[in-house]
């Protein structure tokens, strides 16, 4: 298991290399630079060699890469064109925020994904079943951006329940020595943050979460009416364990490998950045921000964010991989 | 039966219904406080820093307006330049020094006095940046009013600043200049307290091969210290910036106690905010919106006076266009009315001149052009030209810009009434950024193109001085006595004199016709119906100091 492991880190240095290697070259190839973008209707040819000089966007790719990669070999992601602050500080107030917002989505699309799923494979082809097609394929086919809107509309403007956009009410004052919002709020011993940080997180959860509840609740769905029809299950009914026993035990516990699997890469897709629903809640996070940065042309950000991100993604497969082996005895072995 | 797994959802979904119950009630509170209450605005973004002299992007200028005054400042809701922190000043005969005595008794939120030698102190921060800080994107403004800086790179209008007395400062300059008055009262040229410009390392940074410039102060981020109406408290980037009131300032003081700059960029979003009562006001409404927030009695609609200018270019570089004939005859080939009238959401008026009637020197009695195909036809004719004209028509894609929300729409339009009045318009279009304005810029867009404006600062110099002052590639052409009149108008410090001279240039300029200006734009911004006080400005120059929330 730990060689396991230590191989799949030790790819991580030829993926994350050749990952920067193409986001460089590709930003690159966008036409216009981060000088025209900032400067706008005001933009001169020498304002936009100043800039492009300031920021050595007039060398040759290969030295700016060379460049590029020392600094970030001694820790340095760079220093955002648009906001002058360092990436990595940005990167570390957007992160949190998507990580809270991917929790919230996770655990409404699992709570409610696998019953549903497993209620659907237990009365098979029955209004339950088909039910639970009908609400999932709505999950997927609504656009997020409209079930937002439309989640806005009727739970606040319209119910006044819930807030729209941001994370936390502009009147509630609270430190953020995490920028994880939920714990800072009870770092804070402030309960009455607590809530309205959760308040936040409800809609956008929801709006987020429609498509991995759909996703995940079909995956249960068909690994349970795999593991259902099993020699096994049948010996359990025919040694006379009851039906519950049966679930548990046996059904439930061996549906779980590709449900765990699924969910794993679902946050994994949902950590980079869930760029609509951020949009229209306003929610700080690391979609919006990268996609600014594509709009504006920061190259610094758009490279250290995405190196980052990618490192995410690899990173929450290798432990989906390792969980999968956790559950999965016959894995460890080989 | 496995109802194990509903056994675990049920309880998080009772638990979640009393989460939002529990809660209810989605907006924002604008309790608390000592009497004035509390007030959420949503910008469209987070500043980029609290220093004036280093932004130029619309919500820095917003944030600093609030907490810093400058010498002289606007009258709220005009271009007429007013007594801020200076309380009169004269300039002398030959208009090179300018006088200014200052307001007594006045502190900076430090409690450090504000003095003579502390305006010099500002002036000569600004006067010797180096390095990254001496680019467009840094100091745009400086650049624009002043040119250079110490290092005589560039030539520079400022000389130097004297501090006679405590009250008293002269600031010298190289050579005769009015407008440089009315740029005074831009955000950029307010003053800062030295004090915390010093201990906060406001002009501190290092400058990387690979990563460019990296601001190490914290002056910009966490200690703006100026004057104004309201006091930096804290600023959380992609949540809030929060401001409260001065109760030390030395004119009237703000009313409401807290004032918040919440960051929203989706346009949708701040609607649905101010509607959910999450914030109470915003900006840059977008013009379909307009009538849904009228239609809201709770809501209202406030007009900021049109401080842009759309036109088409008209490059006398591409022959026939030096003949003055065949831009008359542009002229009547254009449909403008129909264009300000169709595409611009009842936001637009017709512009008859290249500046907007807000502004001073704008000039009633300019020669006016109609819509007039058969007169455009016989112009050309006079002039000498084949019929139908060939002319290359360029306008910009991937951008809506405030006095052009869909140029593509605009030009079809103008396109088709050109091909009725004796041209054959041959279309062309590159994408805003990076190379329409480029091309514009460098004369290369065609005998005509689609541009527009937006002012800086309350001066015509602004506007026609920008554009007609000098010879340019993008409206190629030598026009000695019009360059010669602009020139004397931007020295003359006599202010009646000079709007005078700035009337004879729009009308010369109309006669003239370099090009076809054709609307003006008003932006709006929506607020709740109980906050009011609030004066909407041209230049965007716009104070919540005067703001009361009624009811509270």
């Amino acid at each position: 298991m730990l060689r396991f492991v230590v191989r799949r880190l030790l790819l991580l240095i030829p993926i994350l290399l050749g990952l920067s290697v193409l986001v460089f070259v590709w930003i690159r190839a966008l036409p216009g630079g981060p000088a025209e973008a900032l400067l706008g209707e005001r933009a001169t040819p020498e304002s936009i060699r100043q800039i492009e000089d300031q920021y050595g966007l007039n060398k040759p790719v290969y030295v700016q890469y060379w460049s590029y990669v020392s600094t970030v070999a001694r820790g340095d992601l760079g220093t955002s064109v648009t906001t002058r602050r360092p990436v990595a500080e940005e990167i570390e107030q957007r992160f949190p925020a998507t990580v809270e917002l991917t929790i919230a989505a996770m655990i409404f699309a699992v709570s409610l994904g696998v019953p549903l799923g497993f209620i659907a494979a237990k009365k098979y082809g029955g209004p339950a079943d088909h039910a639970s097609l009908v609400v999932t394929l709505l999950g997927i086919s609504m656009p997020i951006f409209f079930l937002a809107i439309l989640l806005k509309y009727v739970f606040a403007v319209r119910l006044g329940l819930l807030p729209t956009v941001g994370r936390i009410d502009p009147l509630i004052d609270i430190s953020h020595p995490t920028n994880f919002y939920t714990i800072d709020a009870l770092l804070n011993g402030n309960l009455n943050a607590f809530w309205d940080v959760t308040k936040h997180l409800i809609l956008p959860a929801i709006a987020l979460g429609s498509i991995p509840l759909a996703i995940i609740a079909r995956i249960t769905r068909a690994s349970v009416l795999d593991v259902q029809n099993e020699d096994y299950v049948r010996t359990a009914r025919a040694k006379g364990l009851s039906p519950r026993v049966v679930d548990q035990r046996h059904i439930f516990r061996n549906a779980l490998l590709p449900i765990v699997t699924i969910v794993g890469l679902q946050a994994g897709l949902l950590l980079s950045g869930a760029v609509l629903t951020e949009t229209v809640f306003a929610f700080p996070g690391m979609g919006t921000w990268l996609v600014t940065a594509i709009k504006g042309r920061d190259f610094p950000v758009l490279q250290g964010g995405i190196l980052f991100v990618s490192l995410i993604f690899v990173l929450i497969n290798l432990l989906v991989d390792v969980a999968y082996a956790f559950i999965n005895p016959r894995i460890r072995v080989s | 039966m496995g109802w194990r797994p509903l056994r675990l959802v049920l309880p998080l979904v009772a638990f979640a219904l009393v989460f939002a119950a529990a809660g209810c009630g989605g907006g924002g509170s604008s309790g608390g406080g000592d009497n004035g209450g509390d007030m959420v605005f949503g910008t469209a973004a987070d500043p980029v820093v609290l220093d004036g002299a280093l932004v130029s992007d619309g919500e820095s200028l917003r944030a600093i307006d609030q907490m810093f005054e400058g010498l002289v400042t606007l009258k709220p809701g005009t271009t007429e330049v007013v007594p801020a922190l200076a309380t009169s000043w004269k300039a002398d005969p030959a208009g090179t020094s300018w006088t200014f005595n200052l307001r007594e008794g006045v502190k900076f939120h430090d409690g450090t006095d504000f003095n003579a030698a502390a305006v010099c102190y500002n002036f000569d921060r600004w006067y010797n940046f180096k390095g990254p800080f001496q680019q467009q994107s840094a100091t745009y403004y400086w650049q624009t009013v002043f040119g250079g800086f110490s290092d005589k790179k560039t030539p520079s209008l400022y000389k130097s600043c004297e501090a006679k007395d405590d009250k008293t400062v002269v600031i010298n300059l190289t050579k005769p200049s009015a407008s440089f008055l009315g740029a005074l009262a831009l955000t950029n040229f307010t003053i800062a307290s030295p004090e915390a410009l010093k201990e906060f390392d406001a002009d501190k940074g290092s400058v990387d091969e690979e990563t460019g410039f990296k601001p190490t102060g914290t002056y910009g981020t966490e200690h703006p210290t100026g004057t104004g109406p309201f006091k930096f408290v804290s600023w959380t980037r992609g949540d809030r910036l929060v401001m409260e009131r001065n109760e030390d300032y030395w004119g009237d003081k703000a009313h409401i106690d807290k004032l918040i700059f919440r960051p929203i960029a989706d346009n949708a979003a701040r609607l649905q905010a101010l509607q959910n009562g999450e914030i109470q006001g915003y900006d840059l409404v977008e013009p379909q919106d307009i009538n849904t927030i009228k239609g809201d009695d709770s809501l209202q609609i406030l007009d900021r006076p049109a401080f842009n200018v759309g036109y088409v270019t008209i490059n006398q570089k591409v022959k026939p266009f030096d003949n003055l004939k065949v831009r008359q005859a542009v002229a009547a080939g254009l449909d403008r009315q129909s264009v300000v009238d169709n595409f611009y959401a009842g936001r637009g008026q017709l512009a008859t001149q290249f500046m907007p009637p807000s502004l001073e020197g704008y000039a009633d009695d300019v020669q006016e052009y109609t819509y007039d195909p058969a007169k455009a036809k016989q112009l050309l004719q006079q002039a000498g030209v084949q019929t139908p004209l060939k002319v290359d028509f360029w306008y910009p894609t991937d951008i809506s810009r405030p006095y052009m929300p869909d140029p593509k729409r605009n030009f079809e339009a103008f396109a088709a009434s050109l091909n009725k009045s004796g041209f054959q318009v041959v279309p062309h279009s590159a994408p805003w950024s990076p190379d329409y304005v480029g091309r514009v810029d460098e004369g290369t867009a065609g005998g005509l193109n689609l541009i527009g404006w937006t002012g800086d600062f309350g001066d015509p110099d602004n506007f026609i001085g920008t554009f007609f002052q000098q010879p340019t590639d993008q409206f190629g052409f030598e026009n000695k006595e019009l360059f010669g009149l602009l020139d004397r108008a931007e020295r003359e410090t006599d202010s009646a004199k000079r709007i005078d001279l700035y009337k004879e240039a729009n009308r010369e300029i109309m006669k003239f016709l370099p090009g076809v200006p054709y609307v003006n734009t008003e932006p709006a911004l929506a607020f709740n119906s109980n906050i009011k006080g609030y004066v909407p400005s041209p230049v965007s120059l716009e104070q919540f100091s005067s703001v009361e929330i009624e009811g509270q």
